[in-house]
């Protein structure tokens, strides 16, 4: 906001400014400007300012971010403490709140959606990087990029009347004929479930994931490329060797970013997940996540002590979160630092 | 590298060599396959569904009660636009300018910080911004608003702006940024007029980016505008949002209600594929140039 209310105010008086530039020198001392600051300069530095207004602006809102979480909260962190994330009873009626069985659920619908996604997303990062001919890379990646900007309601809406269906019908009993002995795929198949969720988590950061991987496979330098196709290796050879290999953290780091998008994605889990806050070994069992039970509870807790347990849940996600980004980000960096500027150029 | 002439002879190893390059090569084209087949699902789902819902009426009617066929989502568009405005009335400016100042003067420990803060920001739930703007504006004025949604998704828009600016304005050349000093400009009109014209193609492709994200979003509008079933223009007021209204629809157990929210999201995939086909029309046309 700041800029543009100090930017257009300050061409109205661009007299003074031009006499002041005219005039070769600054005099020390001069009796009209009381900090010896010509217009320009003074311009100048309120621009700078405004600027870093705005920067500060960032700062700002997620401390208060951080300050209303931990405010909204402090009724449950005072009455339950650390058992909050031991207990496994929700029970709003009878004043029970015990955040596991949504722990259980985001750790469990994240990490099966990261068992989809990360191989799917190597093979199109490869795909794409590597093996695509030139003609059909911008399409793939277009596609990708589509991919990314469908709104996680409308993943939703087709995982509850497509993917569920399919799932129940088709899915769900080959498992349990196939895979039965596992022990993971028991009781019936609702389609609605901590598999669906998984599934419909994957088909959303698989683009988040690939995208990056791609982008630090490319901050890979040619000649790593080059020497080994130099020394006789087939193309698979060389993407294992040089690419895939160098490029190693920054692909982990892309793989936490897309378990960071996992774990706070909210409206598709929603929709398909059961929300049902229990603990159940079979993938096929409905479940519950942290971000669904705020969607689902918030508006309608009842109660001090009900809201509070909520905003806990939302801070907990919160600090989850920023965790699992910080250590992504670093990894990434560790590998596009200092190769921007060839990242960008191909 | 199995590179020696071993007792299975050269043969086999360069066999098995190639195998293995095309094995590698095909797996990595079938998982393309696999992950573009949703994306035409989804979207040869959305047409299929939805629009034989879609006519003018469910443009221009508000939805209609249940048990009755028809209706519309006139409101939930006019509110999603109401919403996005103010969003974008809060991102753009507070974005583009923490932008400049990272690229411009950002040179230092704060700029570092703020930087860290902006990439924090991007990776909270959009859930969590949700729950902070209720307990921040909600909470305080004791109702849902249009405008409380407006901040929850403006907030969202900052960090992808900002990061954007800053990295299309330390694309423009310094020698640019020298002409135009070196002629006497005053240093904000340079980065104004100079700096941040020179890079406007590149940010308004990122805002247009962070504006497709973010009107899709359904979770920071949740508690915050609330949604609505009838007209409602005035910011202060619960109002619907195309993407609320979606899934209070989908998740309905109605038929007419999931037919109208096929429609919905045809219309709101509309909406977001056209600002992406824009941003890569734009991108096309005037990316910076001289920055190689």
């Amino acid at each position: 906001m700041s800029p543009h209310l100090v930017v257009p105010g300050n061409p109205a008086r661009p007299g003074p400014r031009r006499e002041e530039t005219a005039a070769p020198s600054r005099p020390r001392g001069a009796p009209t400007k009381p900090r010896g600051l010509s217009a320009g300069q003074l311009a100048d530095r309120l621009f700078r300012y405004a600027m870093l207004a705005c920067g500060l602006s960032v700062i700002a809102i997620v401390v208060l971010i951080v300050f209303e979480l931990f405010q909204g909260s402090r009724l449950a962190i005072n009455e339950f403490g650390l058992k909050f994330f031991i207990g496994t009873d929700w029970d709003p009626v009878s004043g029970e709140f015990g955040a596991l069985p949504f722990l259980y659920g985001t750790v469990v619908s994240s990490l099966l959606a990261l068992v989809l996604a990360v191989p799917l997303a190597l093979g199109v990062a490869v795909f794409v990087t590597e093996i695509c001919p030139r003609p059909l890379r911008a399409a793939v990646s277009f596609a990708s990029e589509l991919l990314a900007a469908i709104p996680s309601v409308i993943y939703g809406l087709w995982a509850i009347f497509v993917l569920v269906p399919l799932l129940r019908q088709d899915v769900e009993p080959w498992l349990q004929s196939h895979l039965g002995w596992s022990g993971l795929f028991e009781g019936p198949p609702y389609g609605i479930g901590m598999l669906a969720a998984g599934v419909i988590l994957a088909i959303m950061i698989v683009p988040i994931i690939s995208s990056i991987t791609r982008e630090v496979m490319v901050a890979v330098p040619r000649q790593q490329r080059e020497a080994a196709l130099a020394l006789g290796a087939t193309r698979w050879e060389m993407i294992r060797m040089s690419v895939l290999r160098n490029a190693r953290a920054g692909i982990v780091g892309a793989i936490i970013l897309g378990l960071g998008r996992a774990l706070g994605e909210t409206m598709a889990v929603t929709m398909v997940i059961g929300n049902r806050p229990e603990i159940a070994k079979s993938l096929l069992a409905p479940g519950y996540t942290l971000a669904s039970v705020i969607a689902n509870e918030f508006s309608e807790a009842t109660g001090d002590l009900y809201l509070s347990a909520l905003f806990e849940i939302g801070l907990a996600l919160f600090l989850v979160t920023i965790v699992v980004n910080a250590l992504a980000r670093l990894l990434v960096w560790s590998v596009t630092r200092g190769t921007p500027a060839r990242a960008h150029a191909q | 590298m199995p590179n020696s002439a071993s007792a299975y002879g050269s043969d086999y190893v360069r066999w098995r060599r190639r195998l293995t390059d095309h094995a590698a090569t095909a797996a990595a084209a079938l998982t393309t396959i696999l992950v573009l087949a949703p994306l035409l699902a989804i979207f040869g789902y959305l047409i299929y569904r939805g629009a034989g819902t879609l006519s003018w009426a469910f443009l221009t009617r508000t939805p209609a009660p249940v048990g009755e066929v028809g209706g519309g989502m006139a409101n939930a568009i006019v509110g999603s636009g109401t919403i996005l405005a103010i969003a974008c009335a809060l991102g753009v400016p507070l974005g583009v300018g923490s932008g400049i100042y990272l690229a411009e003067y950002g040179r230092n420990r704060l700029g570092n910080l703020i930087r860290f803060t902006a990439d924090v920001l991007n990776g909270v739930p959009s859930i969590v911004v949700g729950i902070a703007v209720y307990a921040l504006i909600v909470l305080r004025q004791k109702h849902f608003s249009a405008f409380s949604g407006g901040v929850a998704l403006g907030i969202m828009l900052i960090p992808t702006v900002t990061r954007a600016t800053e990295e299309m304005l330390l694309m423009v050349p310094h020698s640019i940024r020298e002409a135009a000093l070196g002629l006497g400009v005053p240093e904000w009109r340079t980065t104004l007029s100079i700096t941040l014209r020179t890079a406007l193609p590149g940010v308004i492709t990122a805002v247009m980016l962070g504006f497709g994200r973010i009107a899709g979003e359904t979770a920071p509008l949740l508690f915050t505008a609330f949604g609505n079933q009838f007209w409602n223009l005035r910011p202060d007021q619960p109002t619907a949002a195309l993407p609320l209204q979606i899934f209070a629809y989908a998740i309905s157990p109605y038929d007419e209600w999931h037919r109208q929210a096929w429609a919905g999201a045809l219309v709101l995939i509309l909406l977001i594929v056209g600002t992406v086909a824009a941003v890569r029309l734009i991108a096309a046309r005037g990316t910076v140039k001289g920055a190689a």
